[in-house]
């Protein structure tokens, strides 16, 4: 045992292991159907290619897929609703089978939600799955975009499909709210009346916007027909198009993989698409859909019916939107009215404007730069295919974890009314925290989350360097405890060190020999800046020689009584230094 | 040998020195030192018990079959309780309250049913198909230099042979030509969205013009019942809109779009309490009104706090104080809720006499001019 690897590459395969190219022996001559069509098409050269093709496996990459299934499910049961939805605002008086609103004066588009969900059969049903799977649909894109974010699966050469799940997830945002306007209850008209509040805010042309956008003053009869087509065709059609422009290029560019023995940075580890992938993917989409129709089998949502019509006047108390929009309905619970202000008889509505209108679109923008500027900052030009783990790029983890702060204080904030009533607290007191919180908290996360990494990276250290922790306590003749460490093995240690670590860019030549500054000096000097930040506190790899050194001590301790609590060698120790030596001749 | 940090093809068995054409791919605040492990390969691949068992594998096929064959028997539940649940049937559910039979029989038999096919197949692909993993080598995103440089001069040929570079008068007519064409599209949709009408937004039909220069009484909404200054008790609150609002409701036109500005709440609390004179003037004897409409975003401000005279606005929470001219005193909000003068005609009736002095609602660019 003197190199793992010596006869083997690390990304080869073991002896015994069937070579892909050598599963497909196909001895059945292709005919029949699938021969007519490939007469045509041609398609069992593309076949073989897919079949064969390799996905890795974590829990973690089933995030995206709970997104996908669930916007399958949308598309599926949104076909279903528009056979009986009217997208009209048309008053008309409702004799429906719902008694307590039977003479009410309502909306066409009420009228028609009322009959999905009390004359249709099974339409109640179809219209909580459309629900549920929108919401989880949202729910699973954000927490994906946080799975790439976090490990760092947005570095080259995926920026562009970060970027398209970046607009995605705004246009999934934005396809919601659209839909769960539609209905035209109370609680979806109120919704609107808040929308027309935003648009009228925009300096200059609220107004006009306000007016183009309802076709006439608010409510109108425009509002529920545009966004109908907006909500299910326009928005889908982008939707549709940008994921599968998502798909293809995961499918380019082969899945990321997270780091561990065999697997390197110009292979993908993993089962091939037949059959393991199409049983695990797609049994997975049968299991996403299945749970939703469970949920919405026996968990009401949005229950319209309780709500009545929409009708400027009335209101319920504790109004919100749907959960994603909830951050933003917070920003505008957050600013202060004084912001509003007047200039020469012009309004300029600064209590609402950032919280609204510019919130989203520069919220979005940031998200969507981020990879740019950590390629900038870092001045890596290479390809990354081996996922991240979160503590190896404290600041990136930190940045991440502080812009959460910040959503999750403005989440809060859109609760605050609730929080108040529930917790027997001020209103007052709890919106005034959380404006406080919303500039203390950042911060304070970026720290604490810093610190948390880089301990966990010295942890890993400690235990490359210094064994594992057994749990047995051993007791020595001269009666010292101690508890035993047990050295990890090459495949368990490899997780621990395979990591690069950045350290800060250093300055050169801010000036010329006739003490001109450089033209990029002051570019540079803001990129050794912002590099210093991001990695001055480095915590570096163990190293071989380290493990070596550290060996030494250990056999240095044991040599005298009072030694602390270091490893115990087993048997196999002296073999385990001779692999590292040997590494270090082979490196 | 470290392979994940370099994906320079033939340069990735060993550290790439300073001087190597190589390095000029790596960050320059990357130090990478010659000290570092190596990756062990593969760890070995361990039997399930299906792959050495015929037993245990046998017992997966039957476990997966058993899923299959429920999500068949969930799926005739299914189809039989369509026609057997009637419509109005509720029972109780523990744990959530009183339930739609039908709702719950379809979408558990319906959740099953789906559920239980992706069970069995994730199961099948666990224990019984092949779970040796397949090591697909990676290739660099980039084309090699060759084909960029041959894609160049493919491009540069064809670019060449439609005379773009030298006849520029062709360049710049197609380059006017499409930037202009979208301007008429554009221009019929933002056109004919709307019509506007600003002035509008600053109008409510509590102007006495559109009552015949009569003022307008207060109407219960949505009775829309006249209200006598003697039936406000103190402390009661009224949902009102104007008299006016009639002539909407008969025609069945446009009543949101009135509502939406017009709606009003009316207060009667002790005058002593109220602290403003215009306030005061305003009102009779400590029955005030103003307007409904929260001056953020436009919510109807509808929750009122008897003790502290307070108007909450349940969509952001702006808080209004009645004693105060309706000022803002916490929240997003920033302007006072607009006060609508009222007093009682001859036959005891709350009048408006003159409408709002100022648009309600929410603010926009124009408001004050």
């Amino acid at each position: 045992m003197s190199t793992i690897n010596e006869t083997r590459p690390a990304d080869a395969l073991r002896a015994g292991d069937r070579q892909a190219d050598e599963r497909a022996s196909a001895t059945k001559p292709l005919g029949g159907i699938a021969g007519w069509m490939d007469d045509r098409l041609g398609g069992a050269k593309g076949v073989s290619f897919l079949a064969k093709k390799v996905f890795p496996d974590h829990w973690s990459f089933m995030l995206g897929e709970i997104a996908m299934y669930s916007m399958i499910v949308c598309l599926l049961t949104g076909a279903f609703l528009t056979f009986w939805f009217v997208p009209s605002a048309t008053q008309v008086v409702y004799d429906g089978s719902y008694v307590p609103l039977q003479g009410v004066t309502m909306s066409d588009a009420y009228r028609s939600t009322l009959g999905i969900s009390f004359d249709i059969r099974g339409g109640l049903l179809i219209r909580q799955i459309h629900h549920w799977a929108a919401l989880i649909f949202v729910v699973s894109v954000f927490v994906h975009m946080a799975r790439v974010f976090f490990t760092g699966a947005f570095r080259k050469p995926r920026e562009i499909n970060w970027v398209f799940g970046t607009i995605l997830s705004l246009l999934a945002c934005i396809e919601g709210f659209a839909g769960y306007s539609l209905p035209d209850d109370l609680l979806s008209g109120t919704g609107i009346r808040a929308m027309n509040g935003f648009i009228q805010s925009a300096p200059v042309i609220g107004s006009y916007m306000s007016y183009f956008i309802f076709g006439g003053a608010f409510p109108g009869e425009a509002i529920i027909p545009r966004l109908y087509s907006a909500h299910v065709l326009l928005i889908p059609a982008i939707l549709v198009g940008l994921f599968t422009a998502h798909i293809l290029l995961v499918f380019l560019h082969k899945h990321t993989q997270f780091p561990g023995p065999g697997r390197t940075n110009k292979n993908v580890v993993g089962y091939p698409l037949l059959p393991v992938y199409i049983a695990k993917a797609g049994g997975f989409f049968f299991i996403v859909f299945g749970v939703i129709a469970l949920i919405s089998a026996v968990v009401t949502i949005n229950p319209i019916w309780a709500y009545g019509p929409y009708d400027p006047s009335p209101i319920t108390a504790g109004s919100q939107p749907d959960w994603y929009m909830g951050f933003a309905d917070g920003a505008l619970r957050l600013l202060p009215g004084f912001l509003e202000f007047e200039t020469f008889g012009f309004t300029w509505s600064m209590n609402i404007f950032p919280g609204s209108l510019v919130l989203l679109p520069l919220m979005w923008t940031i998200i969507g730069v981020y990879p740019f500027v950590e390629a900038w900052v870092t001045g890596d030009k290479r390809e990354h295919h081996l996922l991240d783990r979160p503590r190896n790029a404290p600041t990136r983890t930190a940045i991440g974890i502080a812009g959460i702060s910040m959503y999750v204080v403005l989440f809060l904030a859109a609760g605050n009314d609730l929080m108040a009533i529930k917790l027997h607290l001020s209103i007052n007191d709890i919106t005034q925290t959380l404006r406080v919180l919303f500039f203390v908290a950042p911060p304070v996360a970026f720290w604490i989350t810093k610190r948390i990494c880089l301990s966990l990276q010295r942890a890993d250290r400690q235990k490359v360097l210094h064994g594992r922790e057994t749990g047995t306590i051993w007791r020595h003749a001269d009666g010292r405890f101690e508890e035993i460490h047990a050295p990890l093995t090459p495949d368990e240690r490899w997780a621990l060190v395979q990591h690069e670590s950045h350290e800060p860019l250093e300055l050169t030549a801010g000036k010329d020999v006739n003490g001109v500054d450089s033209p990029i000096a002051g570019k540079e000097r803001l990129r050794a800046k912002f590099s210093n930040f991001y990695f001055r506190d480095r915590v570096a790899p163990a190293t071989p020689s380290e493990l070596e050194a550290a060996h030494h001590e250990h056999d240095a301790h044991a040599a005298a009584p009072e030694g602390g609590h270091e490893a115990i060698e087993p048997a196999g120790a002296s073999q385990e230094r001779e692999t590292i030596k040997a590494d270090k001749q082979h490196g | 040998m470290n392979e994940n940090d370099t994906t320079d093809h033939g340069t990735s068995t060993s550290l790439v020195p300073a001087s190597d054409a190589g390095t000029e791919r790596l960050p320059a605040s990357l130090i990478r030192g010659v000290d570092q492990f190596e990756n062990p390969g593969l760890p070995p691949h361990v039997h399930r018990a299906a792959d050495d068992d015929p037993a245990a594998a046998k017992r997966a096929e039957r476990q997966v079959a058993t899923m299959f064959g429920l999500s068949m028997l969930a799926t005739l539940v299914f189809l039989v309780s369509y026609f057997a649940i009637p419509d109005e049937a509720t029972f109780f559910f523990p744990g959530i309250g009183i339930a739609k039979t039908q709702n719950v029989v379809l979408g558990l038999s319906l959740g099953f049913a789906i559920f239980l096919i992706g069970i069995g197949a994730v199961h099948w692909a666990k224990t019984l198909m092949s779970d040796e993993e397949i090591v697909e080598e990676r290739h660099e995103q980039a084309s090699t230099p060759e084909q960029r440089a041959k894609s160049v001069a493919v491009v540069n040929e064809g670019v060449a042979s439609t005379h773009l570079n030298r006849r520029p008068l062709l360049k710049y007519s197609l380059g006017g030509a499409l930037g202009l064409f979208a301007l008429p599209l554009g221009l019929q949709v933002a056109g004919s969205l709307g019509p506007t009408n600003i002035e509008e937004l600053k109008h409510t039909i509590w102007d006495p013009k559109d009552n015949g220069g009569k003022p307008i009484r207060l109407m219960r909404d949505p009775e829309m019942t006249p209200i006598r200054f003697d039936e406000v008790t103190s402390g009661s609150v009224f949902h009102v809109m104007p008299e006016t609002l009639q002539k909407y409701i008969d025609e069945g036109k446009h009543v949101l779009e009135a509502k939406a500005k017009a709606a009003v709440i009316l207060i009667r609390l002790d005058p002593d309490l109220i602290k403003v004179q215009k306030a005061k003037d305003w009102g009779v004897d400590g029955v005030v009104a103003y307007s409904k409409i929260c001056t953020h975003v436009g919510c109807a401000v509808g929750l009122y706090e008897q003790q502290t005279h307070h108007l909450l606005c349940p969509c952001h929470q702006s808080t209004f104080d009645l004693t105060e001219d309706c000022a803002v005193i916490f929240g997003p909000a920033k302007r006072p809720l607009p006060q609508l003068k009222i007093t009682v005609d001859d036959a005891g009736y709350l009048v408006a006499p003159a409408g709002f002095a100022e648009p309600v609602g929410p603010s926009f660019w124009e408001r004050a001019r």
